[in-house]
């Protein structure tokens, strides 16, 4: 038996909706607010019964509108490349500053997705990035930390 | 009244003030196109430059600025798809389909006059219904509140929903879910969390819009590169188009602005309620008002869908002015700001103000007005310039749309996990989008999902925890009948569809 994407997805968020559900239960409220009302747990529980009732009315009822997708004309790829260097940009940008895992992470981007232009690539990297920089820091005093340009005195 | 508008005008036009909105104009333009810097941001980093001024300068400065920062947000929710601030998502629904059919000169017209009529309507609103219109925004209630809370959630599911309503309904639940992360507000209690303290704030607007639209947009555009459909799409992405709009087209939004400027100046005058509520329904209204044949086209790049959304945001913003100036309530967090910034220069905005600072009431609502004028003169011819950013190539765009993502994210809260948890969210939203579960429920109800739970919260707190206040009240009930009426209807057609 085939499921479909859809329902597959749907299902996917019945077990979330469950596991919200179980999880709504477990919020540990003030002993004078157990009886209330409402309290902090109320809300979730409306929720996580909702999550449970919609996903389930998916799986359930029949697919009237069917999603296909040509998995063959899928760029798994670049979309992997793209989200390792966000990672890494994410990982490295307050250890080396904004400035410099910024410029790396553009030209690698721009390398990655099949850029070669050089000249290009790196007038929209460190270029751009430290006007950018003077636009947020310099201009709209909005602070940004850059332990390497403090380091170099750069920044204050 | 006639007197204070002279006062008012007086003020508002000596070359001092002009230049000053000017400058407050072209600079909110370009903080509102910078990914989470929205009108609230950009008025906040004005403030310490007004207190050089004297206050009814420093507020001319501020009403430049903040409309500015409206049309900023436009502009990157039309071109880039990633709306910085909740009132522009609507824009992009079909701003952005309009920019990647090589109209993005015209889509950004229709913004810029769209804004300026609802601006210009609601002004008049202002001047005239100020207020009689704050003792009725009072009288709504919890309830009143909540229910149309769930109609704004119900409207834009079924608006969004492309005949899979239950999907709409699931993404609705999401982010309702996403937005019950953190402390409770009332007792401070951390739900889901987990142990993680990064999470005890709970995720932040901004982080889930970049994640859902404008990364997950990337990232799609990427993953779906090799999709001979989609090639095709792109070229036409460098073409910017004309920014004339003919007299078809003209007529479309000559319909659609009375009635969205009504409608977002209503919504506007409600304490909470805001320009992002005034944005969907007034785009859900639109949908219901059109023939079917304009209907279909709304999601692909429809005159209507652009215009009415733009239309409301802006009246709603000159509408919130309405509690903040007659009784010194702010409706939104943008007024809440401005509200800071008077208290700052020694006035109290209330029913007083008329009487102690008639130069300072009515020389802010004429510059309102003014800046709205200024930023239509100044805004328009720059348009091809700005819409040139989509004839950047795929290759340098995708990276730059990331770039501005995570910047966005990372000038918030200098942390690592907010970054990761971004990119987590993207991937799902990427996968999502491929199989068209609709994003614009799940940001709706991510935005509002405090503020129901909070209503929620006082109206079952007030009935004893009977759930007899959804009817008690007429308001309640005829909003709670709307709502299950679009329900019933979306359920009708999803049973005969063949």
């Amino acid at each position: 038996m085939r499921i479909s994407p859809t329902k597959f997805i749907s299902l996917l968020f019945f077990i979330f909706s469950v596991f919200y559900l179980y999880t709504a239960h477990q919020i540990v409220v003030f002993t004078f607010d157990e009886n209330a009302p409402f309290n902090a747990r109320t809300f979730p529980i409306y929720l996580g019964w909702a999550g449970i009732l919609i996903s389930g009315l998916i799986i359930i009822l029949p697919e009237k509108i069917k999603i296909e997708v040509n998995h063959k004309h899928l760029d798994y790829k670049s979309i992997i490349y793209l989200i390792l260097i966000s990672i890494i940009y994410g990982a490295v940008i307050l250890k080396i500053g904004y400035f410099l895992s910024t410029s790396l992470f553009l030209i690698a981007s721009y390398y990655f997705l099949g850029e070669r232009r050089w000249l290009w690539m790196f007038l929209l990297s460190f270029p751009f990035v430290a006007i950018f920089m003077f636009l947020l820091h310099g201009v709209l005093n909005i602070y940004l930390r850059d332990p390497l340009l403090q380091y170099l005195g750069i920044i204050g | 009244m006639i007197e204070g508008i002279l006062i008012g005008l007086n003020t508002a036009l000596s070359l001092q003030n002009i230049i000053i909105v000017m400058i407050g104009c072209f600079a909110g333009t370009i903080i509102g196109m910078l990914p989470g810097l929205g009108p609230m941001t950009a008025i906040a980093l004005m403030i310490p430059i007004t207190y050089g001024f004297d206050p009814a300068s420093g507020l001319i400065l501020m009403a430049g600025v903040y409309y500015g920062a409206v049309f900023g947000g436009s502009t990157s929710s039309i071109l880039l798809n990633a709306p910085g601030v909740p009132g522009t998502v609507a824009t992009a629904f079909d701003g952005y389909p309009m920019a990647q059919q090589g109209k993005a000169g015209k889509a950004l017209a229709i913004a810029a006059y769209s804004s300026f009529a609802g601006g210009t309507i609601s002004a008049i609103f202002l001047l005239i219904a100020a207020p009689s219109l704050s003792k009725i925004s009072l009288s709504f209630r919890s309830p009143d509140y909540f229910a149309l809370m769930m109609l704004g959630l119900t409207a834009v599911s079924a608006f969004s929903s492309k005949g899979q309503f239950l999907k709409a309904m699931m993404m609705v639940v999401l982010g309702l879910m996403l937005a019950s992360i953190g402390q409770d507000s009332l007792s401070d209690i951390s739900r889901f969390t987990f142990g993680n303290m990064n999470l005890s704030d709970g995720i932040s607007f901004v982080l889930i819009v970049m994640a859902t639209f404008a990364m997950s947009e990337a990232l799609t555009i990427i993953f779906r590169g090799k999709d001979p459909n989609r090639a095709a799409k792109q070229i036409s992405l460098t073409e910017l188009g004309s920014i004339k709009v003919n007299k078809e087209e003209t007529i479309k939004m000559a319909k659609t602005i009375p009635r969205s400027s009504i409608l977002g100046f209503l919504i506007g005058v409600l304490p909470g309620a805001g320009a992002t509520i005034a944005s969907f329904l007034a785009y859900g209204m639109e949908r219901n008002y059109v023939s079917d044949e304009e209907k279909e086209k709304f999601g692909k790049g429809s005159v209507h869908g652009l215009s009415a959304p733009e239309t409301a945001n802006n009246a709603a913003c000159s509408g919130s002015f309405v509690p903040l100036l007659t009784l010194g309530i702010p409706g939104s967090g943008t007024t809440a700001v401005m509200l800071g910034a008077l208290l700052g220069f020694g006035i109290q905005p209330g029913p007083r103000l008329y009487q102690t600072n008639p130069e300072i009431f009515w020389s802010v609502i004429m510059s309102m007005y003014i800046g709205m004028v200024v930023l239509l003169i100044l805004n328009l011819p720059l348009i091809p310039y700005i819409a040139r950013i989509l004839a950047v190539p795929r290759n340098f765009l995708i990276p730059l749309i990331l770039f501005f993502s995570i910047t966005g994210i990372y000038l918030m809260s200098f942390n690592n996990f907010d970054i990761y948890l971004m990119i987590g969210i993207a991937v799902v939203a990427t996968f999502l989008r491929l199989y068209e579960f609709p994003m614009p429920p799940l940001i709706l109800a991510f935005v509002l999902g405090k503020l129901i739970e909070e209503n929620l919260r006082r109206s079952l707190l007030i009935s004893d925890g009977s759930f007899s206040f959804l009817w008690d009240r007429p308001l309640t009930l005829i909003i709670l009948l709307i709502t299950i009426g679009i329900v019933g209807w979306q359920i009708y057609r999803s049973l005969i569809r063949k």
